[in-house]
């Protein structure tokens, strides 16, 4: 009796977070002129007419674009900032820790405006390399949470018994330390992507004019019409952020298996 | 020629000084164990040899070159962990032919290397295997043979078979010893364990808070112990407070409590020069128990009784009271062990014992 009421308590708990992405999905396919039930039909309509949006297509690009740039450089600053912070006795490790990872705690409006004004204050303006470094900003916490547990379950042994056979400290990193660390580095890749590609609150206030992300692009076609349109995107968005870190994932696993963890 | 020589070595960590003016000579084909309880500062030693920690002050040279300030990737060195520290990415083939990369080695001759090591470690068959699927003494033996392979200077062995169960760790114990003298080369093994230390050694280096307690043969450091924190690291002793009450030709003559007056040889107390408050040293195993009606030899013979027996199959240890003093007994179990309680003649030779400075606790 108990566990039944859990049981059904749990699922209606799933319903609530998951019809909603379902009917979103579900009417994507919908024949209608109107992103609303009833269903008249099964069609790949708006999917067609998505591929046609010269738009939308555009934000897609820079989407990509955006998010790839932001994974690697944000990737490439964490691996680092980890490698530092773990393996090296650095004056303020514990400050410069915190400080990096504190761009999660911080909401994202607010870090969103504290930048703005900032730029404001130095007389810079708003631009592509702009949009990308703020997205490098609140993405560099996760790679460095990732590839920092990692880096700490790497034992110095490995990077030791290296050096003693000759290797130079860095022919040790990049023979030694970074395949082991390969899963982490992966990881925090895909995460930085999939959240740069995700973000609106912070990408509303730093993109430059004309210039949109999916996202960015969804909020503006909204404000007009609830075209199906966007029903359809929003599949592929969540077939896109959902599907990737999971491949990622499965990809992580097994370079893990294969290297013996 | 010594291989290495630390003189005057000290490692500060903060105001913590690990190491105090430790110095001394390894020979040139020797094995040399750090011996010491955890925190002694052994491991920070070899540290220091191998380049992984720099020495506060101090100069650490290796055949004749100061190498203080040579990074560890140029000092040509083999260094073995506790725990294998083999490259779980690569095969085993891989991880012995990694420090080759590094020396202008043909691939052929690489190869031909490799397969040497391999077979040395008597593992010639696990090339193409990854680390995981090895046993915890296999893979000691590829990080052996990783370690050898480049042919260095000096072999550092930190706790090598700690990680290993107990008759593994015997096998590997011969085993490693076979390989050192089987290649001649110089070995620095560090250990808290002291069968491992006696068993394996040409001189061993007793440690104690980041002094050097003695250094010496193995049969020197357990027989003539420098130190009582020597006497008490190795096996297990009797520590008397004695006074001595004069030294002659024929050995120092020690009288304590209960056991009247003893006659030590002079080699056996290097550290006692005159007169004056003593400590009386007897091996556990030296001393022995026997029935009060056993006929009389050239052993001193006191009353005690067994106070505890601890039972070890071919052998026993006891407690026995003799006085004011608990003394310990190992002794080869002959057909029964003495049950507790049990009134016994406890005999020695003063021959068989040592003597230490005095003022005891």
């Amino acid at each position: 009796m108990g566990w039944n009421l859990i049981r059904i308590y749990t699922l209606l708990v799933y319903l609530f977070m998951f019809l909603p992405v379902a009917v979103v999905v579900l009417l994507s396919f919908n024949a209608s002129q109107f992103g609303s039930f009833p269903m008249t039909g099964f069609s790949f309509r708006w999917f067609v007419e998505l591929a046609q949006n010269e738009a939308i297509l555009r934000a897609f690009q820079t989407s990509i674009v955006l998010g790839a740039l932001t994974a690697v450089i944000s990737t490439t600053l964490g691996v680092l900032a980890s490698l530092a912070l773990v393996r090296y006795e650095v004056p303020g490790r514990n400050l410069i820790s915190t400080l990096l990872i504190a761009p999660i705690l911080v909401p994202e409006v607010v870090l969103a405006v504290a930048l703005l004004l900032f730029l404001n204050f130095l007389a810079i303006n708003k631009s592509f390399f702009l949009l990308l470094m703020g997205h490098v900003i609140f993405t560099l916490p996760f790679v460095i949470l990732v590839v920092q547990a990692r880096l700490v379950g790497i034992r110095r042994d490995y990077e030791e018994a290296a050096l003693s056979l000759g290797a130079s400290p860095v022919q040790a990193f990049f023979q030694i330390t970074l395949p082991l660390l390969a899963p982490a580095v992966f990881a925090g890749m895909l995460f930085a992507f999939t959240i740069s590609f995700d973000d609106i609150t912070g990408t509303l206030f730093w993109k430059p004019g004309g210039v949109e992300t999916v996202p960015t692009q969804i909020f503006a076609m909204l404000r007009n019409s609830i075209s199906p349109e966007i029903n359809a995107l929003g599949t592929v968005m969540i077939f896109l952020t959902v599907g990737l870190p999971l491949l990622g994932l499965a990809i992580a696993r097994r370079m893990a298996m294969q290297r013996g963890g | 020629m010594s291989a290495v020589t630390l003189t005057n070595i000290v490692k500060k960590f903060g105001g913590f000084t690990a190491v105090h003016r430790m110095s001394m000579d390894i020979p040139d084909g020797s094995f040399v164990t750090l011996l010491g309880p955890s925190g002694c500062g052994k491991t920070t030693t070899l540290r220091m040899i191998a380049g992984l920690i720099d020495p506060s002050e101090g100069d650490i040279t290796i055949k004749g070159q100061r190498i203080n300030d040579v990074p560890i990737h140029k000092r040509n060195l083999g260094l073995v962990f506790q725990n294998y520290a083999l490259f779980p990415h690569k095969t085993i083939a891989e991880n012995v032919a990694f420090g080759l990369k590094y020396r202008d080695i043909s691939k052929a001759d690489a190869e031909k290397k490799v397969k040497d090591a391999l077979e040395l470690v008597q593992l010639p068959h696990v090339s193409d295997r990854y680390p995981k699927q090895l046993s915890g003494g296999q893979q000691q033996r590829i990080a052996l043979a990783r370690a050898i392979v480049i042919e260095p200077d000096v072999l550092l062995l930190d706790e090598p078979l700690s990680a290993l169960d107990a008759n593994l760790r015997e096998d590997m114990r011969v085993e490693l010893k076979r390989i050192q003298h089987r290649i001649g080369i110089t070995t620095v093994f560090v250990t808290h364990d002291q069968s491992e230390a006696l068993a394996m050694s040409d001189r061993i280096v007793v440690m104690s808070n980041g002094r050097v307690e003695q250094i010496g043969s193995p049969e020197e450091v357990y027989n003539t112990p420098a130190s009582e924190f020597v006497s008490r690291f190795l096996g297990i002793s009797n520590i008397l407070p004695a006074t001595c009450k004069e030294v002659n030709g024929s050995g120092l003559a020690l009288e304590l409590a209960d056991f009247g007056r003893v006659t030590v040889p002079k080699e056996r107390a290097p550290n006692v020069g005159e007169a004056g408050p003593a400590q009386l040293v007897i091996r556990a195993e030296k001393l022995l128990l026997a029935d009060k009606t056993a006929p009389l030899d050239d052993r001193i013979a006191l009353d005690g009784v067994v106070e505890a027996v601890d039972y070890q199959g071919q052998a026993a240890r006891y407690f026995v009271r003799v006085g004011g003093h608990q003394l310990q007994a190992v002794n080869m179990i002959d057909q029964r062990p003495f049950q507790e309680g049990t009134a016994v003649s406890v005999r020695f030779r003063p021959r068989d014992c040592a003597a230490l400075p005095g003022a005891a606790a």
